[in-house]
């Protein structure tokens, strides 16, 4: 499967430099949901190894965009989009690119985790297992590496053929990221992923967060502001299916260029 | 209120039915004790009742029509549960499964009878011919028979796990579906790894639940289940089951032979009240479980 996966466009991890600005390219981007514009012409370069926010009030299209990245706004009956985004050069909608291939390519986190009813041990193979790796090594590695990563290596080793759903609800949303880096991505999408979570659990997982961009390129969308500003670089702040402002999270938080932006950050509205 | 008064009133009755049929059956559980059970002969001329050649009809018709019926549900719930097809021709297919389950037991027979009995006489007298040598295709081939019965239950029980295992994919979160699609998988790899293990506990309910009401299914295999209490391998020969022996049996019973029956009419309400209190159990556990995932 790897062989296979690296002679892929979107196979990045060989030749791809830390630190590249426009890692993920939006270019004008429009999304509609039926009739229904949601995203009216997006532009946005986001870099690589860094973690990147997406902020703005309900229903202002973050995780519409943020669900495009990986194509899985297309399960959705009726829906079409304008414009284009690339991903290290390619667009992910050339016709050479299998969506599944893609998805292998980036992780999601979904904001209520998602684990499957099967063992700890399971889930985390089950991007292997699909993609036809059953090796008792390689599995055992990946578990361990990923949990590892998600920070929840020490919790579960001991009862890793124990049912998912027995883990605290923290631990099931580490366990989900655990998962989405099984197959080895670039980028983590991450919806919301703290806003059923305690603040303990919380803080664990915007800790493992600063962890990963080492490794991962992350886009997150919040709701929490003071989130945002601990846990990413970059910022970009929409309203009403626009872009209305992306820069560096600390001038975002200080000294925003926008007027709605800094309404917006000082609660005025949203 | 009212409804603790009903839970009692159909307890009691419960209490009371098999009360009454204990208390008939007296005279042949003090008589023959477990040797009904064992026994492999019945003839009430010479006052010998043994029922277990019945007890195997029972148990092999049943499993026949679950092992014949719960692919072809789990298909349908399947197809009816994901949007392969347009809704409108779920809805009909729906429907049309429904209806199988409002046909009277004795239309089932006599369908038995002029359809799955000819059918069964011609092709099993091939297979007969050809593979008789296999104990359970061995012929002749008559058209009353062990596997009339389980085709025709097969279709009768075929509603209760289409409407069962269809609830229980239905009830898997989308959520599930959602991660598994995110994690690269295509739709046929998210049905079969996560969509059914999900469902399996319900999908297990529906088997056995279908199974209880194979069991006691009474008319339609009379009609057509050959009533014959001597011991066959062959799936084309005779059989007969608990509750069909009671149907034929019962009218010209007098004496021992209808304490007899009563004794057979209580093993088979320990049957049905066993499988179906196990199915509803794994049913309860399944609903708590997927109510966790929400
Ligand atoms: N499946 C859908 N069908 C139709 N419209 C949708 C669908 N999903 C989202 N929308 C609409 O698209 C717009 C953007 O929604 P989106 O979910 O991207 O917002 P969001 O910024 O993520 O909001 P929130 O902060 O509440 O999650 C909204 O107006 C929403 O109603
Ligand atoms: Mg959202």
């Amino acid at each position: 499967m790897t062989t296979e996966a690296s002679q892929h466009p979107l196979e990045l991890t060989n030749d791809f430099a830390p630190g590249e600005s426009n890692f993920i390219k939006v270019d004008n981007f429009k999304f509609f949901y039926g009739k229904k514009e949601a995203l009216h012409g997006i532009n946005l370069e986001i870099p690589s190894r860094k973690v990147t926010a997406f902020i703005g009030p309900s229903g202002c299209g973050k995780s519409t965009l943020l669900r495009n990245f990986n194509r899985m706004n297309e399960l959705i009956p009726g829906v079409h989009h304008e414009g284009d985004i690339t991903i290290h050069g390619t667009s992910i909608y050339d016709p050479s690119v299998e969506i599944i291939a893609l998805r292998r390519r980036i992780g999601m986190v979904f904001q209520k985790s998602n684990p499957f009813p099967m063992s700890i041990f399971e889930n985390i193979v089950y991007p292997l297992r699909i993609a036809g790796q059953n090796t008792r090594s390689v599995l055992e590695e990946t578990v361990e590496r990923c949990l590892r990563s998600a920070a929840l290596w020490d919790e579960v080793k001991d009862r890793l053929h124990d049912s998912a759903l027995g883990l605290s609800g923290g631990q099931m949303q580490r366990l989900c990221i655990a998962r989405a880096v099984a197959s080895r991505p670039e980028i983590l999408l991450m919806d919301e992923p703290c806003s059923a979570l305690d603040p303990i659990a919380t803080a664990k997982v915007e800790e493992l967060i600063i962890e990963l961009k080492k490794d991962f390129t992350i886009v997150i969308v919040t709701h929490n502001m003071q989130q945002a500003s601990r846990v990413s670089e970059l910022t970009a702040f929409f309203y009403l299916g626009n872009l209305v402002e992306f820069d560096n999270t600390r001038k975002i938080f200080t000294n925003p260029s926008m007027k709605q932006t800094e309404e917006y950050i000082t609660g005025r509205f949203g | 209120m009212a409804c603790l008064l009903a839970s009692v009133l159909t307890i009691t009755l419960l209490a009371f039915i098999v009360g009454e049929i204990l208390f008939k059956a007296w005279p042949a559980i003090s008589k023959f004790g477990l040797g009904f059970i064992t026994g492999i002969q019945w003839s009430p001329n010479r006052e010998v009742f043994g029922v277990l050649p019945v007890l195997i009809g029972t148990a092999a018709s049943s499993f026949l029509a679950l092992l014949l019926a719960l692919p072809l549900g789990l298909a349908i719930a399947l197809f009816l549960s994901e949007d392969f097809l347009p809704p409108a021709i779920r809805q009909i297919i729906r429907f049309v499964v429904e209806l199988l389950a409002a046909i009277p037991s004795v239309v089932y027979g006599l369908w038995g009878i002029f359809v799955v009995i000819p059918l069964v006489q011609k092709y099993g007298a091939l297979v007969a011919a050809k593979l008789g040598f296999i104990p359970f295709l061995a012929g002749p081939a008559y058209g009353n028979s062990l596997l009339t019965a389980s085709l025709v239950l097969a279709l009768m029980v075929l509603p209760t796990i289409t409407a069962i295992s269809r609830s229980s994919l239905v009830a898997v979160p989308y959520a599930l579906r959602e991660g598994s699609y995110a994690l690269g998988a295509t739709r046929w790899e998210t049905i079969l790894s996560v969509i059914i293990p999900t469902a399996a506990p319900g999908i297990v309910a529906s088997g056995i639940l279908a199974f209880g009401r194979a069991m006691g299914e009474t008319m339609a295999v009379a009609m057509l289940i050959g009533n014959s209490q001597r011991l066959s391998w062959s799936l084309l020969s005779p059989s007969n089951t608990l509750s069909a022996l009671l149907a034929n049996q019962f009218a010209e019973a007098d004496g021992i032979q209808v304490s007899a029956l009563m004794y057979a009419a209580a093993l088979l309400v320990l049957l049905t009240l066993g499988v179906n209190i196990a199915g509803e159990a794994v049913l309860r556990r399944t609903q708590k479980a997927t109510a966790g995932l929400r």
